[in-house]
């Protein structure tokens, strides 16, 4: 099988969904001629033309606006944000009309649209630049909300969302997007809602989603090699619809729990997660859930201290040793 | 295209026809008596159903806002009346005008206002949000200017679909500030978007006049400065609003040219009918427009004049318009209300269509 990174997954499933459907169609800023500010549409715009992918001027309220139009009469949309920062400027089209036309219409419109882009930390372009705001979209009914760790759950994942009928918010992470993995050739998907035991193990789940998956799997590598634990980690992969059964049938084999994203903690989706396993696995657990979040501050510049900030694989090994004492 | 005006403020200038004039405009000389009625006609029934509901919102059969269209129906029936087959229409929240002139049925728009699940979004809009898409009718928006991006994205996906149409992206006069319609005007212009940005301006933005809220001259001629053609019209003569709106609408059907037109208007009502309407306005004012320009009157009028209204119609069309409303009232009083389970209904398209569904997991939470 080949293998590729997580950006020429990404590029891939663009290319292969808008070969498959001519009503999908890519724009947002740089995309075209500059081939993408990460890279991620290289290619597109020779191959598809500029009435396919279309850069834009900076008018994220504009332009993600003009996507939903666009979208309620059949247009596919896949709307990149340079930085899933960005999302915030346009936020009322994306999280009041994206999220709502469909309900307030009762039912008789909907929305088939993607934004996606980067949502990480970790780059040193501070408080403006890294937000992770999977957790604040995945708040509003009517949108769904994916964040791959893989090229192999990107390219399915991106492909999925675009066929979704529904608005589907995709965060990336530009860290990963060199990441290499196995990724089959030709049409593949994988469903939303659908998490995915990246390690299996007994004694500790690892719940995570985004590049916290990757440092959860080297967590895990430690406290096998050095602690003799077996750890299961949990990728999320899609936070709404969110995958429940897995998440649980892990706590009921493991009985200890700890969650890991790049979120701030203050209704972060460890704290989603952690009310449903105590809702639904209480007898389940011989330990309280732990939580390892990004320390509550706005990202700080400086880039020591930004790592510290970030879940590390330090405090994530940390923290699996708090939860198994 | 493009109007040079010396006016220091909006509504000075915005008178561009002589009342009666664009009935001359072939658009206008072509309708038939039968055709003329029937504008008429829906004028009548937008005012009627608009004050019929502001007795029933006083009754406490409604909730929330009501935005009423009281005075601007030439507006909503003049454009309307102009669209061609693949044309859409979107609008903010003083959207019953809009909804009636496109076609709805009276019943279940008052059944929407009032919470209804026999209403035309199942009673989870209400007054803000009539939704009728197999008329061209993308909304009923709440986010003052936030349906101006939608419009012009109606208008990108008719030219990415090849269909011939053009779209009306309606406003009010406050939602020129907002940012998101500059960015939309930037971004129609320099996409050649088939869409015509219609600012009903009423001249206060809720309680706030156009001197107060609005630096420079018309709120039109903003568009110069992205390079887009502009205009004003009467939106009390309803003639001069659809010669104007057919002829900027094929423009951009046609030409693949966006405009702005300022049409000038007025409403009798306040903002919405929690507005007590003393603090920004004179009761004098209100009460001129009401005798010296209200639309329906002025087109009456030239009805009557070409002999194709008499007392006998006007009071028949009069009579059927109350009587119509009326029974919208006691359809909306008789119908039920949604269930509990109906809340997270309509959310998801995957949801509503299970057979289709693809996706996994738990979607609606508790």
């Amino acid at each position: 099988m080949p293998v590729i990174t997580y950006r020429e997954a990404l590029n891939q499933a663009l290319a292969e969904e808008m070969v498959r459907d001519p009503n999908v169609l890519l724009m947002g800023e740089e995309v075209g001629q500059f081939n993408g500010a990460y890279k991620v549409s290289e290619g597109l715009l020779a191959r598809f033309g500029p009435q396919r992918v279309i850069d834009t001027p900076i008018s994220e309220a504009g332009f993600v606006g003009i996507g939903v139009g666009a979208s309620m009469l059949g247009v596919r949309p896949v709307i990149e944000l340079m930085f899933w920062s960005f999302y915030s400027v346009a936020f009322d089209q994306v999280l009041n009309n994206a999220a709502n036309i469909r309900y307030m219409s009762g039912g008789q419109i909907n929305c088939p649209i993607v934004i996606r882009g980067p949502a990480n930390g970790g780059t040193n372009v501070g408080a403006t630049h890294s937000l992770t705001p999977e957790n604040v979209c995945a708040n509003h009914p009517g949108v769904k909300v994916v964040v791959p760790a893989t090229a192999y759950d990107a390219k399915g994942l991106l492909k999925a969302a675009i066929r979704d009928n529904d608005p589907v918010m995709f965060m990336e992470n530009t860290i990963l997007y060199n990441d290499k993995g196995e990724v089959p050739e030709g049409d593949y998907i994988v469903p939303l809602g659908v998490a995915d035991v990246k390690r299996a193990g007994t004694d500790l789940t690892i719940v995570a989603h985004g590049r916290s998956v990757i440092h959860a799997l080297q967590v895990a590598a430690i406290l096998e090699k050095e602690h003799k634990v077996s750890a299961e980690v949990v990728d999320l992969r899609s936070i709404r619809p969110l995958d429940e059964a897995t998440i649980l049938a892990s706590v009921r084999k493991t009985h200890r729990v700890l969650l890991v994203d790049e979120n701030k903690p203050f209704c972060g989706v460890g704290a989603q997660i952690a009310y449903l396993i105590q809702d639904q696995a209480f007898d389940d657990l011989d330990a309280p859930i732990k939580r390892v979040s990004a320390i509550d501050a706005p990202q700080i510049y400086s880039p020591p201290l930004e790592k510290e900030q970030m879940p590390n694989p330090q405090r994530i090994l940390h923290a699996a040793l708090g939860v198994l004492a | 295209m493009s109007k040079e005006s010396t006016a220091e403020t909006g509504h000075d200038i915005a008178v561009s026809s002589v009342e009666g004039q664009s009935a001359l405009a072939p658009i206008n000389a072509r309708l038939t008596a039968e055709q003329r009625i029937d504008l008429y006609r829906t004028l009548v029934r937008i005012r009627r159903f608009e004050e019929r509901s502001l007795r029933a919102y006083q009754a406490g059969k409604i909730g929330g806002f009501l935005h009423l269209y009281i005075g601007q129906e030439a507006i909503a029936v003049g454009c309307c009346s102009v669209m061609q087959k693949d044309d859409q229409v979107i609008t903010a929240y003083r959207d019953h005008g809009h909804a009636i002139a496109v076609g709805m049925d009276l019943n279940p728009l008052m059944a929407e206002l009032y919470g209804r699940v026999t209403g035309c979004s199942k009673g989870k809009g209400g007054s803000m949000h009539f939704f009728d898409p197999s008329r061209n009718f993308w909304g009923g928006h709440g986010i003052v200017g936030g349906q101006i991006p939608l419009g012009a994205g109606l208008a990108f996906g008719l030219k990415y679909l090849g269909r011939k149409g053009a779209c009306l992206a309606f406003m009010g006069d406050g939602a020129v500030n907002q940012g998101a319609v500059h960015e939309t005007f930037n971004l129609a212009a320099l996409w050649n978007l088939p869409v015509v940005f219609v600012i009903e301006n009423n001249r206060y933005s809720m309680g706030t006049s156009q001197e107060r809220s609005s630096a420079g001259l018309s709120l039109a001629q903003r568009a110069a400065g992205y390079h887009m053609a502009w205009d004003t019209c009467n939106g009390h003569d309803l003639y001069a609003v659809r010669e104007k709106t057919a002829q900027y609408l094929a423009l951009a059907r046609d030409e693949f040219k966006p405009s702005v037109l300022e049409i000038d208007t007025y409403r009798y009502r306040g903002h919405s009918v929690a507005d007590p309407d003393k603090t920004y306005r004179k009761k004098a004012e209100i009460e001129e427009y009401q005798k010296t320009r209200d639309p329906i009157q002025l087109f009456q009028n030239l009805l009557r004049g070409a002999g194709v209204l008499d007392d006998a119609l006007i009071a028949q069309i009069d009579a059927e318009a109350r009587t119509e409303a009326d029974r919208a009232a006691e359809f909306a009083e008789a119908s039920p209300y949604p269930t509990v389970a109906d809340i997270t209904k309509d959310i998801y398209w995957e949801e509503d269509h299970p057979e289709k569904k693809v996706s996994q997991g738990r979607i609606v939470f508790d």
